[in-house]
């Protein structure tokens, strides 16, 4: 059970351009790279005073590999972070105003109150 | 002492500085009377010729992460930065910069501490577009100095509704006691009903047009007594999944006070949300 370190991944990632688009060319490598070079940092702290215990479980880890963002509903990511970062990796591949986030809201069709916990 | 000019409620829609600055060709069917509601809303806050602008709003994210979240926080700078890339990205949001009034940033401090109050603080504070929007929608200039206030209306546990209007009162009383000859505006933005990252997010309309059209009653009425007997961190998931900014509304009816009707109320049923714009005059409507 790690949203945290879920949330901290979507929140690191869609604050950097250049993170956006890797982890659209590559979600498992960067989700890698990521988890083993990033997920400790402390915003704010110097990478010699990270966290040393944090990582992804299984489920989470593959949700993100594989941009499975009814998967990480699911887990309880916080949602307007899973929104904001997939609306910038795929909103350009529809034509529609806001195609993408038409297919987002089907995609999660058969989810029913209540809601999975985004408590972290 | 200060005067309370005017105490103003909205949403703070990010696409609407998009909507307004694009291209006529190029814009929403609905942006001129969306265009032309924000016009008729941005002269209540003018006629009440306000100096300085208590903003309430809420990050999202931005500047306030989980590894070090505050409930309430004021901000104490000279200045502050507004907007973030990921706002750039998706709104197209300018980037701004809105002058301080550090005075007041610390007389709100001071005195909400010391009325039970465990107020956060920030020296380095870059305000996202729960500020930047009315500043955008209502005072375009954005001319005035600020003191933004934050509340968390997004990361669990958060503090209850009560408290939101607890806190909308303090705002209220600490402004009245500011040893200062100046008109200060009271603007809180939040939402009615939304959804985001959910199934029922970008529909026709708000996910919930029934808890909005109570909630319209509730804010315009003055009838906190009534809105809190419904409210709870619970009840606010059924609306929509991002419906906790309603407290803000919360917070802003304790400004304005109980059975305080709205001098001014309007409202926008846009198509994935309802937008809603409230005025209030302490002072007696300007002339």
């Amino acid at each position: 059970m790690s949203k945290y370190l879920v949330n901290k991944f979507l929140f690191t990632v869609d604050r950097d351009p250049g993170l956006v688009e890797r982890y659209r060319a590559d979600p498992a490598g960067t989700v890698a790279w990521w988890e083993a070079e990033r997920a400790g940092a402390i915003l704010n702290c110097t990478a010699a005073e990270g966290s040393t215990w944090l990582e992804f479980t299984e489920q989470e880890r593959s949700a993100l590999a594989a941009h499975d963002y009814a998967g990480l509903f699911a887990l309880g990511a916080h949602p307007f972070l899973t929104l904001t970062l997939f609306i910038a990796m795929f909103e350009r591949d529809h034509d529609e105003p806001l195609g993408f986030q038409l297919e987002y809201a089907r995609r999660l069709r058969q989810v029913s109150l209540p809601y999975p916990d985004i408590t972290t | 002492m200060a005067t309370v000019a005017a105490v103003i409620a909205s949403t703070h829609h990010p696409f609407y500085y998009r909507a307004s600055t694009a291209p006529q060709d190029q814009r929403p069917p609905f942006a001129a009377e969306w265009i032309a509601k924000i016009t008729a809303f941005r002269e209540t806050l003018t006629r009440a010729r306000p100096d300085v602008l208590v903003m309430v709003g809420s990050d999202h994210f931005h500047q306030l992460w989980l590894d070090n979240m505050p409930q309430f926080l004021v901000g104490h700078a000279e200045q502050y930065d507004a907007n973030w890339y990921n706002e750039e990205r998706e709104f197209g949001l300018p980037r701004m910069l809105l002058p301080g009034q550090r005075d007041l940033s610390w007389h709100i401090l001071r005195q909400g501490l010391d009325a039970g109050f465990d107020l956060a603080f920030s020296n380095e504070l870059r305000v996202d577009h729960s500020i930047s929007c009315p500043i955008i929608t209502l005072r375009p200039a954005a001319d005035l100095p600020i003191v933004p206030i934050y509340t968390n209306i997004f990361a669990p546990p958060l503090p209850q509704p009560a408290r939101f209007v607890q806190l909308g009162r303090a705002i209220r009383e600490i402004v009245e006691s500011w040893p200062s000859d100046l008109r200060v505006a009271i603007i809180g933005t939040g939402h009615l009903s939304l959804e985001l990252g959910g199934p029922r997010q970008f529909g026709p309309h708000g996910p919930d047009p029934e808890f909005d059209a109570r909630a319209v009653e509730w804010i315009a009425g003055g009838d906190i007594e009534g809105c809190l007997a419904e409210v709870t961190l619970d009840s606010l998931h059924t609306p929509g999944n991002a419906t906790h900014g309603f407290m803000d509304f919360m917070l802003m009816m304790g400004v304005a006070g109980e059975g305080q009707r709205a001098d001014y109320t309007d409202t926008v049923d846009l198509f994935h949300t309802m937008e809603a714009y409230f005025t209030w005059y302490p002072d007696g409507v300007p002339a």
